[in-house]
C-alpha cells in the first residue's frame, strides 16, 4: 500500500523545467530517500507534495485519495531552510506551530512538554528563540515537526547543523518513527545515512527520475563484480586457464602477503568457484566483495545523465 | 460551512492573534501608547498650566499717584478725595472705588504721593513687588515709572499700562462727554446652510485644524501600520519560517492573517491613544484647573460687580472683559463642535483608516516579500510612498478650498481618497463623492490585494535573486 503516489509531475518556472515527468511511489512505513545533487528538483517537489505550490500536470495521492488540504495535518515537513520567530519565546512559538498544524493549545502544550523533557530543554520553555544554540533551534524544530504524530514525514537535509551528537539522537528518533508506523520521506546528500536508514529511494537529476527502488536492489543492479582477496602465496600459481573468467586488476605483495583485487567478467561464475579457484595457489586471509557505495552509484549515475 | 473551511478561519484566527499580540506585547508598543497620549494630553494642558502658573503669583503694588486721576482715597487717612471727572456722586458703600482695581494677580495699594524716595530707597524692606509712579504730567509725557528690585515681568508691564491707557481714555471721553464706550469688536458667526435648509454654526478655523489633523492621522497610520506589514513579511523570510507556515497554511492566509492582525494593533493603538488623552487631561484638568462649578461661580462673582456697576460700567476691567469674551469664544467654538457631524467623522476615519491600510497594506507585504532585507526595498517603496506623501503635501492647499477640482480627483482616485477625502469631510462633501470614493476604494483595494498575493505567493520563496520589476511582472503570471 502505498501511503504517497506521484505520478508524471511537471513544474515549469518562468525560463526552466524543474520537474519533468517525476514519479515517486512511497510504501506506508518505509523510509525513502529523495537524492539528487543541488538544483535537480527535489525541492520543488516537496513543496508540491506540502502544496506549498502545485503541479502544472500530473497527480499526487495520499493515501489513494487526491491530495488536498485535509492532508496538511498528516504530513509533517522540516524544510532544508528552516528557522523561528527570534523575538517570540520558544514554548509559545512551539505552541502556535502546533496549533497551525490542528493541535488544540492544550494538547500541543502537554505533548510540547513532553517532547522538551526528552530533548532536556525544558529550562528553555520561555527563553526567546535568539538567545539559543543553532542546534537548539534545529531540535525544537524537529518536536514541531513530529508534534502532530503525522502520517508522513518529510526531513529535508534534516542532520544540516547537527553536531555528531544530536545527528545520532535524531538518527534513533527517526527510526523510532519508523517503527511507530510512520512513514519518512528524507531528501539528503548525506549518502552514509541513506544507507543506514532507507528502504527506497529515487534518484532525480536534470528534473527527472534517473534511478529508482529498493536501496538492496540498487545496491546489487550496481554491483562491481570486484573482490578484494587476501592471500599468502604466489599470484602466478593462480590457474591461468580460467582467465576468460576473471581478470586480476590489482596486485600489490606487503611482506609476504599478496591483495589482489579480481575483477570477475562472467556473472555465471559463483564466488564459490572462484574461490576454489584460488585456494591451489596459497592461504586465503580475506575474501570481500567490493560493494559499492550509494556515494558511488550517485556520483556514476549522476555523471552519467550529465554526460547524456 | 465545511470542516476545511472551519479550519481555514481558525487559522486565519491563529496568525491574527499572533501577529496582533507578539506586537502589543512588545516594549516599543507600550511606550508609544503612553508616549503618545502624554504628548497630546501635554499640548493641550502645558498652555493653559503655564499661564495659570504665571497667574499664581499676586503681585503686589505700590502706586504713587501724583496725578490723582487714579486713587479716589488718600492713604492711611481714608479720607476722601473726590478729583473724579465723574459726574456720579459717590456713593457711601462705593468709597474706595479706585481706578485701579485689585485683582487677582495684581493688588495696587495707593501710597503717599510724597514719599516717592523714600520708598525707593527703603525698597528691600517693604512688602511691595514694585513700586509704581504716576506723574503729574502723565498725559504729556506719556510716560510711567515702575521700580523693582527684580526684573519686572512683561505680563505685569502689559497689564499696568494697558489699565492706565484705559483708564486715561476713558476719562479723556468724559471730558468730551461721551459716555459709553464706542469701541466695537466683531466676530465672525459663519453659517452653513444644510440640505433641510437648517442653518449651522461652523468655524473655519476649527474646521480647518480638524480637516488636517484627519488626513495627518491617517496618513500615519496607513505608513507607520503599512511599514510593519512590509517588516513582518520580510521577517519571515529572512528567519526563514516562512517555508513551515506556508507548509500549514496558504500564503494568502498568512498575507491576511498579518495585515488584519496589525490592522487591529493600528486601532487598538489608536484607542488607546483616545482613551488615554482624555483621560489625562481629565484628571489634570480636576486636579489642577478650577472645576465647571467654580468656573460658574467666578462668572456669576463678574455678573454681580458688574450689577452693583451698573451706572458706572468703568468699573469692568479689562480682564473681565477678557474673560467675558473668552466664555462666549468657547461655548462658539462648542457650538461649532457639536455641529459637526462626529458619527460621519468618526465612521469615516475608522473606514478610510481601513480601507487605506489595506490598500496599501498588501502593497507592502508584496514588496517585503521580493526582496531579501529591508535595504532592498527602496526601488519597490518609491512608487507606493509617493502618492501618501502627495496627498500629505496637498492637505494644506486641499484645505484652503476643499471643494476645489484638485480636491475632488484627489478625494476619489483611491491611493490618495483616504488622506484627502478624509481632509475634505469636516467641510460637507457631497453624499455621492464620499460614495463614490469608497466603492473605488474597495475595488482598488480588491484589485491590489489580488495583485500582491500573487506577487506574495512567489517572493516568498525566492532568495538570493536581485529582483526588479520585470521580474516582478513575471511573478504575476505565474
Amino acid at each position: 500500500m502505498y501511503i504517497l503516489e506521484a505520478e508524471n509531475i511537471v513544474k515549469k518556472y518562468a525560463n526552466h523545467l524543474a520537474l519533468d515527468g517525476v514519479n515517486i511511489q512511497v510504501k506506508e512505513g518505509s523510509v525513502y530517500g529523495l537524492l539528487g545533487p543541488n538544483g535537480a528538483g527535489k525541492t520543488s517537489l516537496i513543496r508540491i507534495i506540502n502544496q506549498i505550490t502545485a503541479p502544472d500536470s500530473g497527480s499526487v495521492k495520499f493515501n489513494g485519495e487526491t491530495l488536498n488540504q485535509k492532508h496538511i495535518y498528516n504530513i509533517g515537513y522540516l524544510p532544508e531552510e528552516r528557522g523561528l520567530y527570534k523575538k517570540m519565546k520558544v514554548g509559545e512559538q512551539a505552541v502556535y506551530l502546533a496549533q497551525l498544524k490542528g493541535l488544540s493549545k492544550s494538547d500541543a502544550t502537554k505533548k510540547l512538554k513532553e517532547w522538551f523533557e526528552k530533548f532536556d530543554i525544558l529550562a528553555w520553555w520561555d527563553k526567546k528563540v535568539e538567545e539559543l544554540s543553532k542546534g537548539m533551534q534545529q531540535k525544537i524544530q524537529f518536536i514541531v515537526t513530529i508534534l502532530h504524530e503525522p502520517k508522513l514525514l518529510i526531513f529535508d537535509e534534516p542532520f544540516s547543523g547537527f553536531d555528531p551528537i544530536n545527528a545520532n539522537l535524531l538518527k534513533t528518533e527517526i527510526l523510532s518513527l519508523k517503527e511507530k508506523g510512520a512513514t519518512i520521506i528524507f531528501s539528503t546528500h548525506n549518502m552514509e545515512s541513506v544507507e543506514e536508514l532507507c528502504d527506497d529511494i529515487t534518484l532525480i537529476n536534470q528534473s527527472k527520475n534517473v534511478l529508482s527502488g529498493k536501496l538492496s536492489e540498487i545496491k546489487t543492479q550496481f554491483r562491481t563484480n570486484i573482490f578484494d582477496i587476501q592471500f599468502t602465496g604466489n599470484v602466478n600459481l593462480i590457474n591461468i586457464s580460467q582467465h576468460h573468467q576473471f581478470k586480476i586488476i590489482e596486485n600489490t605483495k606487503i611482506d609476504n602477503k599478496t591483495n589482489i583485487s579480481i575483477n570477475l567478467l562472467d556473472g555465471n561464475v559463483t564466488t564459490n568457484q572462484l574461490i576454489n579457484t584460488l585456494l591451489p595457489s596459497g592461504n586465503i586471509i580475506s575474501f570481500n566483495e567490493r560493494i559499492p557505495t550509494m556515494n558511488d552509484i550517485f556520483i556514476k549515475i549522476v555523471d552519467k545523465t550529465d554526460v547524456e | 460551512m465545511n470542516k476545511t473551511h472551519l479550519n481555514t478561519m481558525n487559522k486565519i484566527i491563529l496568525i491574527i492573534k499572533r501577529e496582533y499580540l507578539t506586537r502589543v506585547k512588545k516594549k516599543s508598543f507600550l511606550v508609544m501608547s503612553i508616549v503618545g497620549p502624554v504628548l497630546m494630553a501635554a499640548l493641550m494642558i502645558v498652555p493653559t498650566w503655564l499661564s495659570k502658573m504665571d497667574s499664581d503669583k499676586t503681585y503686589s503694588i505700590a502706586v504713587v499717584d501724583q496725578t490723582k486721576r487714579f486713587s479716589d482715597t488718600i492713604p492711611n487717612t481714608g479720607y476722601l478725595t473726590n478729583i473724579r471727572l465723574t459726574k456720579q456722586k459717590p456713593d457711601k458703600n462705593k468709597m474706595f472705588i479706585r481706578r485701579l482695581p485689585d485683582s487677582k494677580n495684581y493688588k495696587f495699594t495707593f501710597v503717599d504721593t510724597l514719599y516717592k524716595t523714600k520708598y525707593i530707597n527703603n525698597f528691600d524692606s517693604l512688602a511691595y513687588d514694585v513700586l509704581l509712579f504716576i506723574p503729574k504730567n502723565i498725559l504729556a509725557s506719556e510716560a510711567i515709572e515702575m521700580y523693582s528690585n527684580k526684573e519686572i515681568p512683561l505680563s505685569t508691564k502689559l497689564y499696568v499700562t494697558k489699565k492706565i491707557e484705559k483708564e486715561l481714555e476713558k476719562q479723556k471721553l468724559r471730558a468730551y462727554g461721551i459716555e459709553k464706550p464706542i469701541r466695537v469688536d466683531i466676530h465672525v458667526l459663519s453659517n452653513i446652510i444644510g440640505e433641510d435648509g437648517e442653518l449651522n454654526e461652523s468655524s473655519s478655523e476649527i474646521t480647518m485644524v480638524l480637516s488636517i489633523l484627519s488626513g495627518v492621522l491617517i496618513y500615519f497610520f496607513i505608513f507607520m501600520y503599512g511599514a510593519q506589514v512590509m517588516r513582518g513579511v520580510i521577517e519571515e523570510k529572512t528567519n526563514r519560517i516562512i517555508e513551515v507556515i506556508i507548509s500549514s497554511v496558504k500564503p494568502f492566509q498568512l498575507m491576511m492573517g498579518k495585515i488584519v492582525g496589525i490592522a487591529m494593533v493600528g486601532l487598538t493603538q489608536f484607542l488607546l491613544w483616545i482613551i488615554l488623552t482624555f483621560g489625562i487631561v481629565t484628571i489634570v484638568q480636576s486636579v489642577m484647573m478650577p472645576s465647571n462649578s467654580e468656573i460658574i461661580a467666578q462668572q456669576m462673582q463678574v455678573k454681580n460687580i458688574m450689577d452693583d456697576n451698573e451706572n458706572t460700567d468703568n468699573n469692568i476691567t479689562l480682564s473681565q472683559a477678557q474673560e467675558n469674551n473668552m466664555n462666549e469664544n468657547i461655548s462658539d467654538a462648542f457650538k461649532i463642535v457639536s455641529n459637526i457631524n462626529w458619527g460621519l467623522m468618526l465612521g469615516a476615519f475608522f473606514f478610510y483608516f481601513i480601507a487605506g491600510y489595506l490598500l496599501y497594506a498588501s502593497l507592502f507585504a508584496a514588496v517585503g516579500a521580493a526582496v531579501d532585507s529591508e535595504a532592498d526595498t527602496q526601488q519597490f517603496m518609491m512608487p507606493i510612498t509617493i502618492p501618501l506623501i502627495l496627498g500629505m503635501v496637498m492637505l494644506q492647499s486641499i484645505v484652503q478650498n476643499p471643494d476645489g477640482n484638485l480636491a475632488f480627483w484627489f478625494s476619489i482616485i483611491p491611493f490618495t481618497s483616504p488622506i484627502i477625502m478624509m481632509a475634505r469631510l469636516p467641510f460637507s462633501v457631497p453624499e455621492w463623492q464620499v460614495f463614490l470614493s469608497m466603492a473605488i476604494l474597495i475595488l482598488t483595494f480588491l484589485l491590489t490585494t489580488k495583485f500582491a498575493a500573487k506577487i506574495y505567493r512567489v517572493g516568498i520563496l525566492m532568495y538570493g535573486k536581485k529582483v526588479n520589476y520585470k521580474e516582478l511582472w513575471k511573478w504575476l503570471k505565474y
